[in-house]
Parts: C-alpha cells; sequence; structure tokens
C-alpha cells in the first residue's frame, strides 16, 4: 500500500500480477473508464508486481515459472522498459532444514519469491519474501539480496509446508520505526523484528489453530494468511489467518479474535480503509478446499469497528454462481479522498469500488488468475 | 563461432529474435558455452542452470546434432558439429503437456 494525499487530478494505476504475465490498469480518479495495458512478460507467473512509494515510476517485478526459475524485473519509467536484476536468492550459511510432509527434515530450498516489500523512503531498498520460507534484503535496487537468517533461527526447523508451500508471503514495515519489521508465513506463524531483521521473534499469542496444530496454541505453526496495518496505528494490526480474523493492539504481542458475524472466517487478504484506521476489509471464503465464496456469493465484507462487525459489500459483485478465490495479495486501497478498494480474483476478474466498498464494478473480466494487486495513486 | 538457441521465453528475456553466436575458448563443453552465454547475456543467468548450484534446471534440456546432450557431464566436449559452428548447441524447455 503506497498513500499519498492527492488534492489535484490525478491518476490510477493499478498494479496487476496473474498467473501469465503482468497488467498494468490506469484511470482518473473518477475511477471509471480504464485502460489495460498488457501482458508484460506474457506466459510467467507474476506472483508481485509493486511499485515505490518514493519513486513512483520505480516497479519491481517478481517473474518465474516452472521451467526457468525466478527472474526479478526492475523498471525506472513505471513500466516502459525493465532490466532484470539479481534472481541470486542463496540462504546465508549452511540452510539447514525444516519439517517436510512425512515428518522427516527437508533441506531449505529457494522456489520463488512471493513477495517484494519497497522501503518507503529509498526506492533501492526492498525486501523479499521467498518460499522455502525467508526473508532476503536488498540495498542496490535488486542488484545483489542478502538473506536476514535470524528469521529462520526462530524455530525454523519446525516449519513446515502447507498446501501452498512454505512461503514468506507478507512483509509490513513499520512507518514511524525503520527498524520493526513484521513478516507472515504460511504454517509458520507471524513474526516481529524491532532491529532492522537482525534478530526475531513469534507473534502469535493468542492465535488458536485447533484443526491444524496437536497444540493449538503453539508459539509456531500458525498458517497466517495476511496481516494489515494501517499507518496511523502502527501498533494495531490485522490479520486474516487460515481460519479466524484477528486483530492485535500491541505490535503482535498477543491477538484477539474479531471474526464475528463473517459467514466463513476463512479467507486470504485483509485490508486497511486508507483514511478510516478501524475500517477492514475481507474477502470471506469456504473452506477447508472448497475455497469459493459461500453461496455462491461473491461478498467483500467490511467492519467499521475493527472486526466483530461486519457487513456485506455486494453491490455490483456476482450473487449467484460465482466460484472464483480471492488471493493473500489481491486486495488493495488507493489513498484518494474516496478511498478505492480493488481485487482480483482466480476467475481473471478485477473489480474496484471508488466509494469505500459501496458500490464495484468489474475493470476487467478475463485476465489469467489474479495473484496480485497493488495501487498508486499519481499526481 | 558457436551457435546457441534459446526457447521462446529465453530469447524474450534476452531480447534477441533468432539463434545467438558466441566465441567460446576450447575446449567447448556445455559448461563452457552457458558461461559464454552468461557471460554476454547476463539476465539468463539463474534461468538455465541455478545461479548457485549451477546445475541444469529440471525442465531444461540440451539437443545437438540430434541426441539429448542433457545427462552428458558439463565438462564434456560437445560434438564436433557445434564447435565448427554447422550444428547449434540447442537449449529447450522441456515437454510438460498433460
Amino acid at each position: 500500500m503506497h498513500f499519498s494525499k492527492d488534492k489535484t487530478m490525478s491518476e490510477v494505476r493499478v498494479l496487476v500480477g496473474t498467473r501469465k504475465g503482468a497488467f498494468v490498469l490506469r484511470s482518473d480518479e473518477q475511477r471509471k473508464d480504464w485502460t489495460i495495458e498488457g501482458p508484460h512478460f506474457p506466459g510467467w507467473e507474476i506472483y508481485h508486481i509493486t511499485g515505490t512509494a518514493s519513486d513512483p515510476n520505480r516497479l519491481y517485478v517478481s517473474q518465474s515459472g516452472g521451467w526457468f526459475g525466478q527472474v526479478i524485473q526492475r523498471s525506472d519509467d513505471a513500466g516502459k522498459t525493465w532490466q532484470t536484476v539479481s534472481n541470486a536468492f542463496a540462504y546465508a550459511g549452511v540452510p539447514g532444514t525444516h519439517q517436510w510432509y512425512d515428518g522427516s527434515q527437508h533441506a531449505w530450498e529457494f522456489q520463488r519469491v512471493w513477495h517484494l516489500e519497497p522501503s518507503p523512503n529509498n526506492p533501492d531498498s526492498l525486501y523479499a519474501g521467498v518460499e522455502d520460507a525467508a526473508l532476503f534484503h536488498s540495498s542496490d535496487g535488486g542488484a545483489s539480496w542478502q538473506e536476514l537468517s535470524g528469521l529462520r533461527s526462530v524455530k525454523g526447523h519446525l516449519w513446515q509446508p502447507g498446501a501452498g508451500g512454505m512461503c514468506l508471503h507478507t512483509i509490513v514495515l513499520s512507518p514511524d520505526d525503520p527498524k520493526r519489521i513484521f513478516v507472515a508465513i504460511s504454517a509458520a506463524g507471524a513474526f516481529r523484528s524491532d532491529d532492522g531483521g537482525m534478530n526475531w521473534q513469534p507473534v502469535n499469542q493468542g492465535l488458536k489453530s485447533d484443526q491444524e496444530l496437536p497444540d493449538a496454541k503453539a508459539e509456531v505453526g500458525h498458517c497466517v494468511h495476511s496481516i494489515a496495518m494501517h499507518p496511523a496505528r502502527p501498533n494495531t494490526l490485522f490479520m486474516q489467518k487460515h481460519w479466524d480474523v484477528m486483530r492485535s493492539d500491541n505490535g503482535g504481542e498477543s491477538w484477539h479474535e474479531v471474526s464475528g458475524n463473517l459467514p466463513s472466517d476463512f479467507g486470504f487478504p485483509i485490508a486497511v480503509h486508507a483514511h478510516e484506521p478501524e475500517t477492514i476489509y475481507v474477502v470471506p471464503i469456504k473452506s477447508d478446499s472448497h475455497h469459493f465464496p459461500p453461496d455462491g456469493k461473491l461478498r467483500v465484507y467490511r467492519s467499521r469497528s475493527g472486526g466483530n462487525e461486519w457487513e456485506a459489500l455486494t453491490n455490483g459483485l456476482p450473487q449467484s454462481h460465482c466460484y472464483v478465490n480471492v488471493l493473500r495479495n489481491a486486495l488493495a486501497v488507493d489513498s484518494l479522498d474516496s478511498c478505492g478498494i480493488y481485487f482480483g480474483t482466480t476467475g481473471g476478474q478485477v473489480y474496484v469500488s471508488a466509494d469505500s466498498g459501496d458500490h464495484w464494478m468489474p475493470i476487467v473480466h478475463d485476465l489469467p488468475p489474479v495473484l496480485s494487486v497493488e495501487v498508486q495513486v499519481l499526481r | 563461432m558457436i551457435r546457441v538457441t534459446l526457447p521462446t521465453h529465453l530469447r524474450a528475456l534476452a531480447q534477441v529474435s533468432g539463434a545467438i553466436e558466441l566465441e567460446v575458448a576450447e575446449p567447448i563443453t556445455q559448461r563452457a558455452i552457458l558461461d559464454a552465454l552468461e557471460e554476454v547475456y547476463p539476465m539468463l543467468r539463474g534461468t538455465i542452470r541455478d545461479s548457485l548450484t549451477q546445475q541444469r534446471r529440471p525442465f531444461i534440456r540440451f539437443f545437438a546434432c540430434g541426441e539429448d546432450l542433457s545427462h552428458e557431464p558439463a565438462e564434456a566436449v560437445v560434438p564436433h558439429e557445434v564447435v565448427t559452428g554447422k550444428e547449434p548447441f540447442r537449449i529447450i524447455g522441456a515437454m510438460a503437456g498433460g
């Protein structure tokens, strides 16, 4: 998420990563008429395409595929031209092992980059969350990567992959403290560093995983799907867990459930309104294994009270025979005065609401399955 | 001069349209060809062989002169027709249909 207050005519740029390429959707602040550009990198899986807050024309892309592995692309001109940067993600020291499906120990092996998170003040500084789960940092715009290996020392030998792989998919940088970093890993949990990534602690107290873990309140092993923070409230975090929507008001030290009246407390993404720190959004999904909206109705749920009381947002969304999913990186908000909400589906639709979720319209219907959505507002 | 052909996605990544011609010092082995290729086209590093282990990626194959050389040692000298430039060293994305 990238925030800026905009009083003049603005351009909105939506960056969409899909299973078969990247797309850039452009509009003005009305967000009614859109142009669609792409696919960039056709045929490749784009797990994430994102901009940088301090240089909106600097974009980064995680491009990968089964044949040719991982590529990282960088653009300095908003996607007109691209250059590859380093794809050498070497675990620090002896990589070691983690838990495997059969209970044995399995060597850490790099698979792909799930998430790229640029620092808010320096476009050359960015973090990469990878599978097998680890966090890397680059201080030279992706020309080289160094692992912040202290993370894996937090009982990493006990982590084991979930159905989606053992991926570090969420990176949240605290806006008021450049040394504070939160990350989330599927089937491992949430973790926090207060020293720029050297040392880490699990921040999973209050999470309960009755159906996934023998010890439902274990220190690690919880399947966290995503975490969101409003920049004005850096100690308040919202989490969509495999089951349960959770909230912390003390920087992750403890969590409590705020699923309330949701039709399903399973889902993948969670987001916070740009101007209302207590207004949050989730997309409930039926599970286990179904992974489509309950009752075939695609509904975004909004809570204006920081959780517990939720309202269904349906105006403009399909309310019958809809069986798509919305993945963890595929929900975003913009920073315009009338806050825009965006999400992409595994059916290839990208929806926008220009009024905080009250009304929705599809920007595009038939993209490949959407993996990630990010929004930039440009003056 | 050695000729190397790439699969479509790697041609796009390297921004080339046809066969690549490379100067490769003898002895001309798979490893020497890949080293020369990655030197001229650094964007291909990690896409044909792992950038750390130098192992061929699982769904990459090396063909030349009607033969599959994928399981030959990296230090094996490639066929004479490749050395002379008569035949290309073909880098292939393995068949993976269903």
